[in-house]
């Protein structure tokens, strides 16, 4: 948590120029008549007032400012404190005009684990996070590396080769990848397999990020280890990788909670066995029409049961995202 | 202050261009656009006077001069565009026709045992005691000859009609009942054929490239063997693997990933879209076939529903990825900038509220915020209740109101995100500026618009793209809220893919291949999308020199 404390400290800044301009103190001269004294006197106590203003002005923005900041917190909030309520609801089921529950209780939740398949799905969900984010970062890891610290032929190529078919709709695919999967197997009941091979296969694709943290690492540092008689891989695992903490950490973070999110594909290669659905697929089935009315509250139930600990998780690890993204975003 | 941007904006770009240009950039090609820009701009100069006079000019002037400019570069692009097209193909015909001579020349050169090569792969390797190169080479021949003996060759001689005989039941005699029988003769898959010939085509390239590396490396042998140098052996070749050739160890196995489940299928798709794939034509019962351009010419013809419909979910795509880019991205920093704001209590609090709706997946929080505005949900509970309306808002029934709500729920996921991107990149914005402004007597308002935005926009230029094409194929917030609905009639009904107000050309793809089945129009679409990203994308980066820094710290 003290890393934690780190990640914005930028309370000491801030965009208001210090006040001292306005203290500049004039040379203290006798009060006389000449005309020169006067004006200067005039301005002192000008000056005086626009600090007095600027100060009252100053506190009121404030004020305003922290109303609006605690209405927009409210307004963000509100929707998950909607979900955790009407997760308790016990008197109905489906969608209700009113967010505090008249009757209290557990029983979507045990309805969650009882009547619908959501431990699969929490299991399904589980078992792609810690693959995916593995596979996905040791990939992402290597096509960053390679293009970051080497320069070989056809690197551009290949560089503007994943730019330009990043450019078109993953979607397109989806037809595609079903029938192949479908071959062998790795759809429906299967489908945890089919996605795990889908998310990873193509994921160096994201090298991006990585990519521009690696080329802020002096190269110094490969050429000092060179002379020492280094191979290129030590100097990958040896140098590089210790000094790549935060990237790492980010990569594995987006990996794990890829798959969480992601119910497009994986409705798409589960079909209609809905054992294989993924937490995403699974909750979202709960609110098509037909379910709806009987499974709203029970949606909401497992709802928190996926954000709790994803949202703690990513808490934690909030330094390493604000990061990666801004960095990325940067970088561009 | 105005004046002074603008001409140090032109030369401090020009000069940290120059700067972060690497010796392996500093060829001809990558200055002379800038120089022949230059050459425009003075020319522009020269129009108005000079770039003294533009100091002398209103205010509505410098407004028209800069518009003026803008607009005088667009052309250029497009010239630049076309070069650099033409330059490219150029280039890599010129790098085929090399390859042919470097093959006839070297047939015609070099040693029988590299002519021995031309034929069996890796044998000059292995006659040099390069016994793994050797082997590879030889190993990878054999599986070449013994695939396309067995099923590249019958997958390649299909391709061109994706299949003649479909699955059907016949009649069959029976000689010893003597009666006939019905039997259903499996024929051919379309979808197979074009699947795997289309795998065998990307083999074929991999063997061609592979054999022309084996002459490369045979005429390399010719020529050490001529020198009398050693030649390299297998142990120098695996230290290479980790070392020397390290990358592409590192590269192998992701390029390979990306090729099969990335470039693969979407060539693939593209290949879909010159079909008649769709669900009348499965490729199993009713085979599909080639149909040129046809696809295309119904998606352009004039007045089908098709081209109606195609229209205005472009029209609303753009004009959702550019209120949803631009509302985020102001807000965003507005909010930021609330937070960093001296004097403001407790700033951890409001960003961690912030960055935790974040970390909720976003079918959690759409899905619920879609209900919440549902015609029985809460709000419209709580109105009611309230008394302040007597019948419910159709929040997701009326089209307008609908666009507007995706719009203003997008702000609602996107602001944190974009709070936290900015907050650190305010920070950097040297503190004298501001401090100098203020004693000039400068409001809020104007050092935002004067010092703030320009910084902003210089820095956060590319990833204003980067968001603005991710919107464009925005699937979430679209889908999980509305599915693309409320349905408009008026744009017909794609065997079950019905276009609504909100959908956007993602959403319509999605709804296409996976309700209505319709693979051919989903392809066509899809082939759009990547036209639509890729014309902004390039425009972008021919108006934005920064894009070109791409070695800025190496």
């Amino acid at each position: 948590m003290s890393e934690q404390e780190n990640i914005v400290e930028f309370e000491e800044i801030s965009i208001e120029a210090p006040e001292r301009a306005f203290d500049i103190e004039a040379p203290s001269a006798p009060v006389s008549d000449t005309p020169l004294a006067e004006a200067r006197e005039r301005t002192q106590a000008s000056v005086k007032k626009t600090h007095m203003s600027q100060k009252t002005k100053n506190a009121i923005t404030n004020t305003i400012i922290h109303i609006v900041l605690v209405v927009m917190c409210f307004v963000w909030i509100l929707p998950f404190i909607g979900i955790v309520l009407e997760s308790f609801r016990c008197e109905s089921t489906g969608l209700a005009g009113y967010i505090f529950p008249q009757k209290w209780g557990f029983t979507n939740y045990v309805r969650l684990f009882k009547e619908t398949d959501f431990p699969h799905w929490f299991l399904n969900t589980l078992i792609m996070g810690v693959i995916v984010a593995i596979v996905q970062t040791v990939f992402v890891l290597m096509v960053a590396y390679a293009l970051s610290r080497h320069r070989f032929k056809g690197r551009k190529f290949l560089m503007n080769l994943m730019l330009v078919f990043g450019m078109f709709p993953g979607f397109l695919t989806l037809i595609l990848l079903y029938t192949w999967m479908h071959d062998w197997n790795m759809t429906d009941l299967n489908a945890l397999w089919g996605l795990i091979l889908i998310y990873t296969a193509s994921s160096g694709m994201g090298y991006y990020i990585a990519k521009g943290f690696f080329d802020t690492i002096s190269h110094s540092l490969d050429e000092a280890a060179r002379v020492d008689g280094a191979t290129r891989l030590q100097i990958f695992y040896k140098i590089i990788m210790p000094l790549s903490k935060p990237i790492i950490i980010y990569t594995i973070l987006m990996g794990f909670m890829g798959p969480w999110g992601d119910f497009v594909m994986a409705t798409f290669m589960a079909h209609n066995a809905h054992a294989g659905y993924n937490v995403a697929a699974g909750l979202q089935w709960l609110l098509t029409d037909s379910m709806k009315n009987e499974y709203y509250t029970t949606f909401c139930a497992g709802g928190v049961v996926v954000a709790l600990p994803i949202t703690i998780l990513f808490l934690l690890l909030q330094k390493y995202y604000v990061a990666g993204v801004t960095g990325g975003a940067v970088k561009g | 202050m105005n004046n002074q941007d603008t001409y140090t904006e032109t030369e401090g770009g020009g000069q940290s261009e120059e700067l972060a240009v690497t010796p392996e950039e500093q060829s001809e090609e990558f200055l002379s656009p800038q120089e022949e820009q230059g050459e425009l701009l003075a020319a522009a100069d020269k129009e108005q006077g000079g770039p003294n006079d533009y100091l002398r000019l209103s205010r509505l002037g410098k407004m028209g001069y800069k518009l003026k400019r803008f607009f005088l570069g667009i052309p250029h692009w497009f010239a630049q565009l076309g070069r650099d097209i033409w330059r490219g193909l150029r280039s890599f015909g010129l790098r085929i026709a090399a390859c042919f001579r470097d093959i006839f020349m070297t047939f015609k050169t070099g040693s029988w045992k590299t002519r021995v090569s031309y034929l069996v792969m890796g044998f000059h390797n292995l006659f040099a005691k390069q016994w793994l190169r050797g082997l590879l080479f030889l190993l990878f021949e054999g599986v070449f000859i013994v695939y396309m003996a067995l099923w590249g060759g019958a997958w390649l001689s299909k391709f061109g009609t994706l299949g003649t005989v479909a699955t059907h039941t016949e009649e069959v005699l029976l000689p010893e009942l003597g009666e006939y029988v019905e039997r259903q003769i499996i024929g051919d898959n379309s979808f197979k054929i074009l699947l795997y010939g289309l795998i065998t085509i990307f083999f074929i390239a991999a063997f061609l490239y592979t054999w022309y590396l084996n002459v490369k490396q045979s005429r390399l042998l010719d020529e050490i063997e001529r020198s009398g140098r050693k030649v390299q052996g297998s142990k120098d070749d695996l230290r290479a693997v980790v070392d020397k050739q390290f990358h592409k160890t590192l590269l192998a196995l992701p390029v390979f990933g990306i090729v099969m489940f990335t470039i693969l299928p979407i060539v693939f798709m593209i290949l879909v879209a010159f079909t008649n794939y769709d669900s009348m034509h499965d490729g199993y019962v009713n085979l599909f076939t080639w149909v040129g351009l046809d696809n295309f010419n119904s998606l352009f013809a004039f007045g089908s529903e098709v081209s109606v419909a195609f229209g205005e979910i472009l029209a609303w795509t753009l004009i959702w990825a550019f209120f949803a880019t631009f509302s985020n991205y102001f807000l965003g920093m507005f909010v930021a900038m609330m937070i960093n704001k001296k004097g403001i209590r407790v700033k951890k609090v409001w960003r961690t509220i912030l960055v935790m709706t974040i970390a909720i997946p976003q079918f959690i929080s759409l899905l619920y915020v879609s209900n919440l505005f549902a015609h029985n949900g809460i709000i419209n509970g709580l109105l009611m209740k309230l008394g302040w309306i007597k019948s419910p808002i159709p929040f997701w029934e009326n089209g307008t109101l609908a666009r507007i709500m995706v719009l203003v729920i997008n702000i609602w996921v996107g602001i944190p995100y974009l709070m936290l991107i900015t907050t650190g990149i305010l920070m950097n914005i040297p503190q004298d500026l501001y401090e100098s402004a203020k004693i000039d007597g400068a409001n809020a308002f104007q050092q935002f618009c004067k010092i703030t935005l320009p910084y902003m926009l210089f820095v956060t230029g590319p990833y204003l793209l980067t968001s603005f094409v991710s919107n464009i194929n925005n699937f979430n917030v679209i889908y999980l809220l509305t599915q693309g609905g409320p349905i408009n009639p008026a744009w017909g009904d794609f065997s079950g893919a019905k276009a609504g107000e909100t959908s956007i050309l993602i959403t319509w793809l999605f709804d296409i291949t996976n309700s209505a089945a319709d693979y051919k129009l989903a392809s066509v679409i899809g082939i759009m999308i990547f036209v639509v990203v890729s014309v902004l994308s390039l425009v972008v980066f021919y108006i934005m020199p920064s894009n070109k820094r791409e070695d800025d710290y190496s």
